[in-house]
């Protein structure tokens, strides 16, 4: 299974100061049983406004457990200040590390802590701020941009891995590219621009797009194409091999070789089926 | 054609194909893992080239009616694919008592070595080759044989339709046992998939409230096997496809757990596992806030 640190899980097997501290100063709640992950972390200050006792509550895997505890015992004896400087990097480093996918567990942990903390202030709670990019786990663009920001993070995939965005259905995954753009400064792939090409060019072109694309998937399947014509848009060809008697040759044909040619050449051509 | 539960040895190939032009039909199921039969035969066209659906479910076990829906595909002059890899050595198979016309079964299933597998294909079924490269297997499959490993598979077939009878059902009933007694054991504990339609040796449990990697984690320190569909445990952030496409509510999916017996598993293995996986449960459920 994962590669957990002995940190995580001497912390997952014998987790520390579970449960709720009475009369708390602050209380912070994040996640959702819907996520796969929640916590709920209080804490008591002392006379000295010196944090006395932190517990946790946690519903999740042995990450998520594991890093919950780290949090309750970093937390103790720090001032409200100290506490607030505490980054999501900080709980992971505490127990040697997490796996990358599993760096939401320790965001979730410093969550909990802003939260909680906001509470003892009397502060407004800050994550309801910004608009949902991932409607799956409900995640914000000021949540992703300040996990970019933290982790210095540069694909989708680190997002997910820290907070969890485009980890559903991927509707997002442009957004977050964006926000990783404006951050980063690493643009997203630029689509190819449609040129004005000559009928020369687009000639070349489909053969390129032929021999290079679409004949090595073709000929997978034991299916091979050939360019027979190329007029007024419209790209002939001629399927061979087991193409030229399989029933799906016309869905190949629309769905797969125009799209491909539509792509990779130009967006106006057609492509018809000859026989010779 | 095919399920909405599939093995990814299925869902994979069919995901490609349909991201390749190809028209694939996702077939639903209901809450108890239930194919939905009416969907699936509204849904065959005369473009349709083949029906592939699995036999009984790998996580749930509910099985599928493929002898009926066979009949039905071939009576339309569609190509018929069972994944029969669950179900051979649990329920019995016989090719020439319906019109599959393709089935895959896998060797590490019933006990053979790991990597050695058979495709079964009916006479007279259009067929090309995956690997050519070779006359062995008459050119249907290029390469040398892995005789060991063949001759084990066989081996492990006779021993496993040697057991179907006495064998089966006493792990049918270690299967219960364990099942009734989690059940009454532990609260809200939720059985996933059709109790009457089921392999013998299969159970999908969903503990409400906690989540499944640490289950399995604490299991395995007890040196106890299972498997999860939680969302944890797979490195994707949602719970198995199986539990989605059943609807079973996220709350339970990211707490299941699948055992499955076999015919080595004992009475002690079970009374172990009943006596030791409640308090883990209750001990997670401690650390969990949903639970009061």
């Amino acid at each position: 299974m994962w590669e957990y640190t002995n940190e995580v899980k001497e912390h997952f097997l014998n987790p520390r100061n579970v449960g709720v501290v009475e009369n708390a100063d602050g209380i912070g709640e994040v996640g959702s049983l819907a996520c796969g992950d929640a916590l709920k972390l209080t804490f008591k200050l002392d006379k000295d406004k010196k944090i006395s006792d932190a517990k946790f509550q946690t519903f999740g895997c042995a990450s998520a457990i594991a890093s919950s505890s780290a949090l309750t015992e970093m937390i103790k004896g720090l001032s409200i200040d100290e506490a607030a400087g505490i980054t999501n990097d900080d709980i992971a480093q505490y127990l040697g590390g997490l796996p990358k996918e599993k760096m939401h567990c320790s965001v979730m942990g410093r969550d909990a802590l802003e939260k909680a903390i906001a509470h003892y202030r009397g502060e407004p709670d800050k994550m309801v701020e910004g608009e949902i990019v991932c409607e799956c786990f409900g995640v914000t663009d000021i949540e992703i941009a300040r996990a970019v920001k933290e982790n210095n993070l540069k694909t989708i995939e680190d997002v997910t891995g820290y907070v969890k965005a485009g980890g559903g259905c991927g509707n997002c995954h442009e957004s977050i590219e964006e926000i990783i753009a404006s951050i980063s400064g690493i643009q997203p792939k630029e689509e190819r621009k449609p040129k004005k090409l000559t009928n020369i060019q687009k000639i070349r072109l489909i053969e390129e797009t032929l021999e290079r694309e679409i004949k090595p998937a073709l000929k997978q399947d034991g299916g091979d194409i050939e360019l027979v014509d190329f007029a007024d848009n419209t790209v002939y060809v001629e399927l061979l091999g087991t193409c030229s008697t399989c029933t799906a040759s016309q869905v190949t044909l629309k769905h797969y070789v125009e799209t491909k040619i539509k792509e990779l050449v130009s967006p106006e051509l057609v492509v018809e089926e000859v026989e010779q | 054609m095919t399920s909405r539960v599939e093995h990814p040895a299925i869902k994979s190939l069919c995901e490609r194909l349909d991201k390749k032009g190809y028209r694939v039909t996702f077939v639903p199921v209901d809450r108890k893992g239930v194919l939905d039969i009416d969907y699936l035969y509204d849904s065959l066209t005369d473009d349709t080239a083949i029906v592939s659906l699995m036999w009984a479910n790998n996580e749930t076990g509910v099985i599928f009616p493929i002898e009926e829906i066979s009949n039905v595909v071939r009576q339309k002059g569609i190509a018929f694919h069972t994944d029969a890899v669950q179900t051979v050595g649990k329920i019995p198979v016989d090719v020439s008592q319906s019109n599959i016309d393709m089935l895959s079964i896998s060797g590490h299933k019933i006990h053979a070595p790991k990597g050695v597998g058979a495709l079964y294909i009916r006479k007279g079924t259009p067929f090309s080759p995956f690997l050519i490269g070779g006359h062995q297997e008459k050119g249907r499959r290029g390469g040398t044989e892995n005789v060991v490993s063949i001759i084990g598979f066989g081996k492990a077939s006779e021993l496993a339709a040697n057991h179907m009878g006495e064998s089966i059902n006493r792990v049918q009933k270690l299967r219960d046992k364990l099942e009734n007694e989690l059940i009454r054991r532990v609260p809200n504990v939720l059985i996933n998939g059709d109790r009457d339609n089921r392999l013998p040796n299969t159970t999908s449990l969903s503990f409400e409230y906690v989540e499944g990697e640490s289950i399995l984690l604490m299991m395995d320190e007890l040196g106890i096997c299972a498997s999860s569909g939680s969302a944890c445990t797979s490195g994707s952030l949602e719970p198995s496809h199986v539990l989605r496409a059943m609807g079973v509510p996220f709350t339970a999916a990211h707490g299941s757990i699948r055992f499955s017996l076999s015919i080595y598993n004992t009475e002690e293995d079970i009374d172990f596992i009943i006596e030791r996986l409640p308090p883990i449960i209750g001990h997670l459920r401690k650390l969990s806030p949903f639970w009061q």
